[in-house]
């Protein structure tokens, strides 16, 4: 079924044939706190190509979350460089549309379609409202909420929200979707009907997106590359493919191996320290 | 499908070992500098002298009739003067037991009124109709009535301030009972609590912050109310009770007379005092004990 | 071992599915309400009948106790005062000149405050600014302004002006900074990510996202002003030489014609509650209430 992915790996070479949409390089990201400046990420790297659904992987504090906000234009990094198409990455712009966990993202004055076709004429997509209007419908079909377009937002349920929000961000057809958890705050059921609704829109448009999570069966599913973190701060433990995998394989052994390597990457330091105790324990 | 982006298929990479990458910097204290100037206090205090300088300096230069404004320095001196030599303690002991007697019937009422309201639909409709009706009348239009009625004197001020009080405090304390959660509701029967342990334990912490914005809108109504009574009659009250000596508005109002700018200066600064004193002090302190702490207000 | 209780185990009983659920029901299920019973339940209904009976309490105590009129009119008498002044005297001059003033005031105060936020919202120092500016001059009450604003203006509309911008500015500007620092940050985010900066991003995300505290702001600025507008005209109203409303009823009082201060409330009250009920209540319908925004 993933076919796009399949006549790729045929002819392998194109890896560098190919220009990388997103460069980031030796990157540090630090924030303040009250008392405290947090160092998020330690020379982190990684390179996005275009139809890529990469996926930053990793525990809570493994600064994923401020990677993507680095990566959106909301922070500067305090040593390396991001490129997008070469560019380096100075402030937020429509060109990286993010998506974000919380449902409070949609504006709340503004119905299903205003939503979307404010993004459209703010972010300099449209310049007129009817050629708003229509691309805001089209997209709003795909995500199966025509009937919907005139309701504001509060009167619509978690997983509805995060379709108009994945709407709006794919309508700007921006260089690169960024997504950060969008799945995170909604029940196991609507998840997993999200994601297969997400890759089947990926089938569409081969989009380019970067998903954040921390869950190691979604990054399988969703991603088709897959950068691993470890926490505090976060640095590169590895960077996988998961292009062959899907919802259809979850019970194959090759899945079920990946999830335990990457699993097993995540938690090496405790079960090595376990490991100590218990030869401790031993003597 | 052919004209699609496809994905670039690259070799895997696992990083050898992280410990050695690892660096000092992953979590650093702020500096001692940084932190001051984070210090809300600290900047506030910063820009309130400055601004006391630059009205210094503005009066002393530009040279304007200390009859239009004042030196701040002169105006300092003007308040100690009048706290230590002239009557101001006096005054504002006035102002104050005025505004608290009237603020305490007020409490009182507005309690009655809102007990008949949660127990019964009739009582509560009687209070949304009166409310609805009286709230939007300033206090101080019935003073002229209040006089007629009570005659000159500080009952005819407390019975303004009442009704400067009752309304906003009954009708908050109504809206927050009303809207109480059924849930907290059934929890409360669940566990036993009737009568008047239910109203105490339940029912008043549950609506504490809809009740404390009455008490402070109702303050602030009152405040306002008694200066400008203070103001407008401040003079024939305070020569009815003889050798107390009116209030914190008769003192603003009897300078301005006399043409005392200083002295009008200092009397607007005390009421600002008093004001922030009650609003920043009482209140907050209220507010940080109660609703902040219990998570029921944010900020 | 013989501390131990026995415990209770699960008594498995026969399966049981019940098939004829239709036939069960016996009698009502939901019983009409009365003809009378529906009419109570209709607020308005309520509301007026309780309106009517405070009214013929007034006409009642003040007729049957025969009460001097100079200390308590009746309901009729105060009623036709008002209407015979609104028509044949010059109330509603005196009226319009109170809602021109308050206009004036609340106009020139929304827009300080709005410069004054906008400030606040671009810099740190502004900030703090309006936060010690509102926190000094919000518990002053405005009216304390006014022997100032006489000094300072002379007498006239211009010092009422200054004192209802006073009464305006602290409250609107106080509400409105506050409910722009509680915008979420997901929200600025997603303004900032469709490239919106500066005015644009104010007028787009944070005002409307600021809405119900704003709107709070109005509604508590518009209070403070309609009271200090009342106290000011009842205090210089006189001397400022074509009076307002509160002045009538000063006027009133001054002559002893207890019918005119109550005609002269009976119009305080009417101006208030249209302005709260009509022109808040509506706007919020229209936009938080509709946004599902209000708390």
């Amino acid at each position: 079924m993933d076919q796009g992915a399949q006549t790729a790996a045929g002819n392998s070479p194109a890896a560098a044939a190919v220009d990388p949409l997103l460069d980031v390089d030796g990157v540090t990201l630090q924030y303040k706190t009250k008392e405290h400046l947090i160092t998020a990420t330690y020379r982190v790297g990684f390179k996005v190509y275009p139809a890529d659904r990469f996926v930053l992987l990793g525990p809570s504090g493994c600064g994923k979350s401020t990677l993507l906000k680095g990566v959106a234009g909301y922070m500067r990094p305090v040593e390396g460089n991001m490129r997008l198409k070469g560019v380096d990455i100075k402030e937020p712009g429509p060109d990286r549309v993010m998506v974000f966990q919380e449902f409070d993202q949609l504006l709340p004055w503004k119905t299903v379609k205003q939503n979307i076709t404010f993004a459209l004429m703010n972010g300099g997509k449209c310049k007129t409202q009817s050629e708003a209007d229509e691309i805001a419908m089209e997209y709003i079909k795909k995500v199966k909420l025509d009937r919907f377009e005139d309701t504001f937002p509060h009167m619509l349920s978690g997983g509805m929200k995060q379709r108009v929000a994945i709407a709006r961000g794919m309508a700007m057809e921006p260089d690169i979707l960024l997504m950060d958890e969008p799945f995170a705050a909604l029940d196991a059921l609507t998840r997993r009907q999200m994601q297969e609704e997400l890759l089947q829109l990926w089938e569409d448009t081969h989009f380019t997106v970067l998903f954040v999570t921390h869950s190691i069966e979604e990054a399988l599913i969703v991603g088709s590359r897959i950068l691993v973190l470890s926490p505090h701060p976060g640095q590169v433990k590895a960077e996988l493919n998961a292009h062959h995998l899907n919802h259809d394989n979850t019970a194959d052994p090759n899945f079920r191996e990946l999830q335990q390597k990457i699993h097993d990457m995540l938690f090496a330091d405790r079960i090595l320290e376990e490991e100590l105790a218990a030869g401790q324990g031993d003597q | 499908m052919s004209t699609l982006p496809q994905t670039v298929v690259r070799p895997e990479f696992e990083a050898d070992d992280l410990a050695t990458a690892s660096h000092a910097d992953v979590a650093r204290k702020l500096t001692l500098w940084e932190r001051i100037v984070d210090l809300d206090g600290v900047r506030k205090l910063t820009i309130l002298v400055a601004l006391m300088l630059a009205w210094e300096i503005y009066t002393r230069v530009s040279g304007v009739s200390e009859f239009i404004l004042p030196k701040f320095s002169d105006t300092a001196a003007a308040l100690y003067d009048s706290l230590v030599n002239d009557q101001l303690l006096i005054m504002i002991k006035n102002s104050i037991s005025v505004l608290l007697t009237g603020y305490a019937i007020g409490l009182v009422i507005a309690t009655l009124l809102t007990t008949v309201a949660i127990m019964t639909r009739f009582g509560s409709d009687i209070l949304s109709t009166l409310t609805a009706m009286l709230n939007p009348l300033p206090a101080i239009a019935l003073l002229p009535l209040a006089l007629l009625w009570f005659g000159l004197g500080s009952s005819s001020v407390v019975f303004t301030l009442l009704h400067s009080v009752i309304w906003p405090v009954a009708l908050n304390a109504h809206t927050g009972f009303m809207g109480v959660s059924e849930t907290q509701r059934m929890v409360g029967r669940n566990y036993g609590l009737r009568g008047v342990m239910y109203v105490a334990k339940l029912l008043i912490p549950a609506a504490f912050p809809s009740i404390l914005m009455g008490l402070k809108i109702g303050w602030a109504y009152a405040w306002r109310t008694l200066i400008a009574a203070e103001l407008v009659f401040g003079g024939a009250i305070a020569d009815t009770s003889g050798e107390q000596s009116g209030g914190l508005g008769w003192f603003v109002f009897a300078n301005q007379m006399d043409m005392q700018i200083p002295y009008v200066f200092a009397g607007l600064f005390t009421v600002i005092l008093v004001g922030v004193i009650v609003e920043s002090l009482i209140f907050s302190t209220i507010e940080a004990k109660t609703i902040r702490r219990w998570g029921m207000q944010s900020s | 071992m013989s501390t131990t209780k026995t415990l209770a185990e699960p008594v498995i009983r026969p399966e049981f599915v019940n098939e004829n659920i239709t036939d069960a029901h016996t009698g009502d299920v939901a019983v009409q309400l009365s003809f009378i019973e529906k009419i109570w339940n209709i607020n308005g209904v309520r509301k007026a009948v309780i309106l009517l009976g405070l009214v013929g309490l007034w006409q009642g105590y003040t007729v049957g106790f025969d009460v001097e009129p100079l200390m308590f009119p009746s309901f009729v008498f105060s009623l036709k005062t008002l209407i015979n002044d609104l028509f044949q005297g010059d109330l509603i001059w005196k009226v319009w000149f109170s809602i021109k003033v308050l206009i004036y005031g609340y106009g020139a105060g929304m827009a300080i405050a709005a410069v004054l936020v906008l400030w606040g919202t671009s810099s740190r120092l502004g900030g703090d600014f309006i936060a010690m500016a509102t926190a000094m001059f919000n518990p002053l009450p405005s009216i304390a302004m006014l022997p100032l604003a006489m000094l300072w203006f002379g007498l006239g509309t211009s010092s009422l002006v200054f004192v209802l911008v006073h009464a305006v500015l602290w409250a609107v500007a106080l509400n409105t900074h506050s409910g722009f620092k509680n915008v979420s940050t997901t929200l600025r985010m997603i303004g900032e990510n469709y490239g919106l900066k500066g005015v644009p991003f104010v007028v787009k995300i944070l005002v409307p996202a600021a809405l119900p505290s704003i709107m709070t702001g109005m509604k508590v600025g518009w209070a403070f002003a309609w009271r200090t507008l009342i106290g000011a005209e009842l205090v210089f109203g006189a001397s400022s030489g074509s009076g307002g409303l509160g002045w009538y009823i000063f006027e009133s009082s001054q002559n002893i014609e207890t019918e005119g201060v109550f005609a002269g409330l009976f119009m305080v009250i009417l101006i208030g509650i249209t302005i709260e009920n009509l022109l808040f209540r509506n706007i919020e319908l229209r936009t938080v209430a509709r946004w599902g925004m209000q708390r």
